[in-house]
């Protein structure tokens, strides 16, 4: 085998790796933040809700955790449009990966909110806080210090997740790979290059929120 | 209505099929991947320090990668590299290295999880490596590890959607074929989605029995 690597195609495509990079970072961070909402609203129906409302958010989070991710994005992307909803690529992409984030968030804020204990809850209720005073002065907050080592590993999965969006042609940093393995041939190097900026971004995600978690450590 | 019935008669044999190729390309990866991941989680634990450097380089790349990433770059390096595996072979490579390097990193946590004591007390009763491992870590770790390596387990029947990418004519790929031909877009990936729910569901509800007849009471 006498194959050279020679790395100056990704070099010269490294603008666009990077702006592929910066829109799998954009789309993870934009369904974090949407899938958080739906997490937070599910894992208080969960904990607190009736027992019809709980039995549909159990549901719901099952079906979502059993479904490939790619199954629920093609159907987003190439099904709802039949039925009049219309989105471009990266909104759908975006709902998509954002209904599959609630889920799992809905998972991480219950077993954050199972992780209260009992006696702050009734310390709030004693000095005559109302229920919705506790869940959000008390509650919230102990929960999301529990549940921010979770939430940080579901960001960095869902980071990893955006290379899905190469299937439906979202220009992101697996698409660009791969774009550049068929136009150059420089097989080798477009998928080193592709997974060492994965790897790095990983690294670099892990390390920004360890040091989040000991900030929060502190009281 | 009738015409998606007739369409789903027509489409059996090709679902079927697609059905097949879906538990060959996760159930050789899970498989091998147990081993390899067992094997890891060993030489992480007490291999000498130059494996262990190997192993946990190993690990964190393929963890810092999407699975999709490595699907691609299986498929594509390996034939450009002269090693023609074919797409479905290359595709269980991939979901192979992928499950080894998790269930490495699993099977490292469960074996730090029993006290160090317990291999002390084997080891003055003349127990050599081999023995303790077989006798006194691996079953405790078996059960440490269950939940994960079910979970595990359905990330990898949700992954094996993605060698559809690189043409294995597995469940999603089929259906992918059928919608093509019969433009009944949402109802066939609703179908596809099921089954896959169907399978996930199925090897939780298996998981989940194996746990309660492996479990020694009092652990």
């Amino acid at each position: 085998m006498d194959y050279v690597l020679n790395f100056d195609v990704i070099w010269r495509n490294f603008d666009r790796l990077l702006a592929g990079l910066g829109l799998g970072l954009a789309l993870a961070v934009i369904s974090l933040a949407v899938g958080t909402v739906i997490g937070l609203a599910c894992a208080f129906v969960v904990t607190d809700g009736r027992r019809p409302a709980r039995a549909m958010v159990a549901s719901y989070v099952t079906l979502v955790r059993n479904t490939p991710i790619l199954v629920i994005v093609l159907i987003a992307y190439f099904a709802l449009p039949e039925f009049g909803v219309r989105m471009g690529k990266l909104q759908s992409f975006a709902a998509s990966l954002a209904l599959y984030a609630g889920a799992y968030l809905t998972e991480v804020f219950r077993a954050g909110l199972a992780g209260v204990p009992r006696g702050v809850v009734d310390a709030g209720l004693a000095i005559g806080l109302s229920r919705f005073k506790v869940a959000l002065l008390i509650r919230f907050p102990i929960m999301l210090r529990n549940a921010l080592p979770a939430l940080g590993s579901t960001f960095i999965s869902l980071f990893k997740d955006t290379s899905i969006a190469a299937a439906i042609a979202v220009p992101e940093l697996t698409f660009q790979a791969r774009r550049i393995n068929v136009d150059s041939f420089r097989v080798v190097e477009a998928w080193m290059a592709a997974s060492a900026l994965y790897v790095v971004t990983c690294f670099a995600i892990a390390a920004g929120l360890r040091r989040l978690e000991r900030r929060f450590a502190r009281f | 209505m009738e015409n998606l019935i007739a369409s789903l008669w027509a489409a059996r044999f090709q679902i079927a099929q697609g059905l097949v190729t879906t538990a060959e390309v996760s159930a050789a990866p899970i498989a091998l991947g147990t081993i390899l991941g067992l094997a890891v989680g060993i030489g992480l634990s007490y291999g000498p320090r130059p494996l262990r450097w190997l192993m946990h380089f190993y690990v964190d790349v393929v963890r810092g990668t999407p699975v999709l990433v490595l699907v691609l770059a299986s498929f594509y390096v390996l034939a450009f590299l002269g090693l023609h595996l074919g797409a479905k072979a290359s595709g269980i490579l991939a979901l192979t290295v992928f499950c080894g390097a998790h269930l490495g990193e699993v099977t490292r946590g469960a074996l730090a999880a029993i006290p160090a004591g317990q291999v002390e007390a084997a080891r003055s009763l003349g127990l050599g490596f081999g023995r303790i491992l077989a006798l006194v870590l691996v079953p405790q770790a078996v059960r440490f590890a269950l939940p994960v390596w079910v979970n595990t387990a359905v990330e990898i029947v949700k992954a094996s959607t993605l060698l559809s990418v690189i043409g294995v004519g597995e469940l999603l790929l089929k259906t992918q074929e059928v919608i093509g031909r019969t433009f009944l877009t949402l109802e066939f990936y609703l179908l596809a989605g099921l089954l896959y729910f169907a399978i996930n569901y199925s090897i939780q509800a298996l998981g989940q029995r194996a746990e309660r007849r492996l479990a020694i009471p009092g652990l």
